[in-house]
């Protein structure tokens, strides 16, 4: 088997290269999914039987959530092949995850605080989904505080990607806590192994909002994860040319 | 082994025993990570008597009672197993009615009757329009039959 793309995608300058071509591609594709999302979602899409326009912030929390979990995921990963396979981009990747990840986790809790208001009642109960991932807000701010604690970055490197790893094990009690335990808040509508609990004219536009968000942030990693690299590699030869 | 070996060993290492510290303390504390109790649970003494605790289930229909003119009111929470009448004097969110689910908190009575100072309303996963409701409720003579493997049916036993 040829391994060569592989060992590839550990060289800067090739990353670099990529990212600089793709980012536009994904920019331009999420913006216009998340301005079609929001019309359907907003204007076209019928109001619930029960919650009214009300449950419209669905269409920025749900997806805001989904993003902050799988972020986290893609960070953790980055972090474990930076870790194993000494692979410096792993680690470039997981560092210019950690502050995206970190604010769409700040809007999927204001966005559930202001729907739990009228809807539940409260804007904030200690249930274990609403505390799983406030944790995942303070995994984010850990990873970044534990970054910009140490000087020298290979060793702020490992030991960021060690703590990504441990507090990788919030992801499954995220997703599952609706179901281990009983919560105040409510089963998954999609991600699930069943159909969908919403009809096909409300579940599109959350799915072309998923789609948005997840491009979008494709699109601001591939930035963030360049401006790392120059970081990175301001000393390599191969830079001056680039910017030349 | 090789150093790669070696690291990869490690991080494995590290996320099992992560794991496995989490999934013992989550079971050790079992009782307080659990948001609500069902009727069942209350009826079987699995509910701390004497504390203040949750408790969750789904209002039974034909049973809210609303005196004119206060905010004083009673209804029946149900698990479709077991019954806890809950009285409550407040504001409601938008979201309580008959056979939906909905979290109490307060205090047990000896009289089994249980009195709440805070009404949470839960909310289940499914979305659909009025019309669709309407449609449902007409085949169903007035209700929305609840759905056996939705969440907010309050499940024995959990």
């Amino acid at each position: 088997m040829n391994w060569a793309w592989f060992h590839r995608l550990g060289s800067p300058p090739h990353i670099y290269r990529i990212a600089g071509t793709l980012t536009p591609w994904f920019a331009w594709l999420a913006g216009l999914l998340i301005i079609v999302a929001l019309y359907s979602g907003l204007v076209l899409a019928p109001p619930d039987y029960q919650q009214g326009d009300g449950f419209r912030i669905l269409y920025v929390h749900a997806p805001s959530a989904w993003l902050a979990v799988m972020i986290y995921g893609v960070m953790a990963s980055a972090a474990a092949i930076g870790l194993i396979w000494r692979m410096k981009i792993g680690h470039a990747v997981a560092a210019s995850c950690a502050g995206v990840g970190a604010w769409f986790t700040v809007v999927s809790l204001v966005t559930g605080m202001l729907w739990g208001k009228p809807m539940w009642g409260t804007y904030w109960v200690w249930d274990p989904r609403l505390t799983a991932q406030l944790i995942l807000l303070f995994l984010y701010l850990g990873y970044l505080g534990l970054r910009a604690g140490f000087d020298d970055l290979s060793r702020a490197d490992r030991a960021s990607a060690v703590l990504a790893i441990v507090g990788f094990i919030n992801i499954p009690v995220i997703r599952y806590s609706v179901e281990w335990w009983n919560s105040i808040h409510q089963a998954p509508s999609v991600m699930k192994m069943a159909r969908p609990s919403m009809p096909i004219d409300m579940l599109a536009p959350l799915l072309m909002m998923l789609l948005g968000f997840t491009l979008y942030f494709a699109a601001v990693l591939l930035v963030r994860l360049r401006a790392e690299i120059l970081r990175r590699e301001r000393t390599a030869s191969w830079i001056r040319e680039v910017l030349r | 082994m090789t150093p790669r070996q070696r690291r990869i060993t490690l991080v494995v290492g590290i996320l099992a025993g992560v794991s496995i510290t989490v999934v013992l303390a989550l079971n050790a504390f079992r009782e307080n990570v659990m948001f609500f109790f069902d009727p069942s649970q209350v009826a079987a003494g699995g509910a701390p008597i004497e504390k203040r605790f949750r408790l969750g289930g789904m209002v039974r229909p034909g049973t809210v009672d609303r005196e004119a003119g206060s905010l004083e009111m009673s209804f029946v929470v149900t698990d479709f197993k077991h019954d806890v009448r809950v009285v409550y004097s407040g504001v409601l969110p938008d979201l309580f009615r008959e056979n939906q689910g909905v979290v109490a908190h307060g205090r047990l009575g000896s009289n089994g009757v249980f009195v709440a100072d805070e009404i949470l309303a839960k909310h289940d996963e499914n979305y659909m329009p009025p019309e669709v409701a309407e449609a449902i409720k007409d085949k169903y003579g007035g209700i929305i039959p609840v759905n056996p493997h939705s969440r907010a049916a309050p499940s024995a036993g959990t």
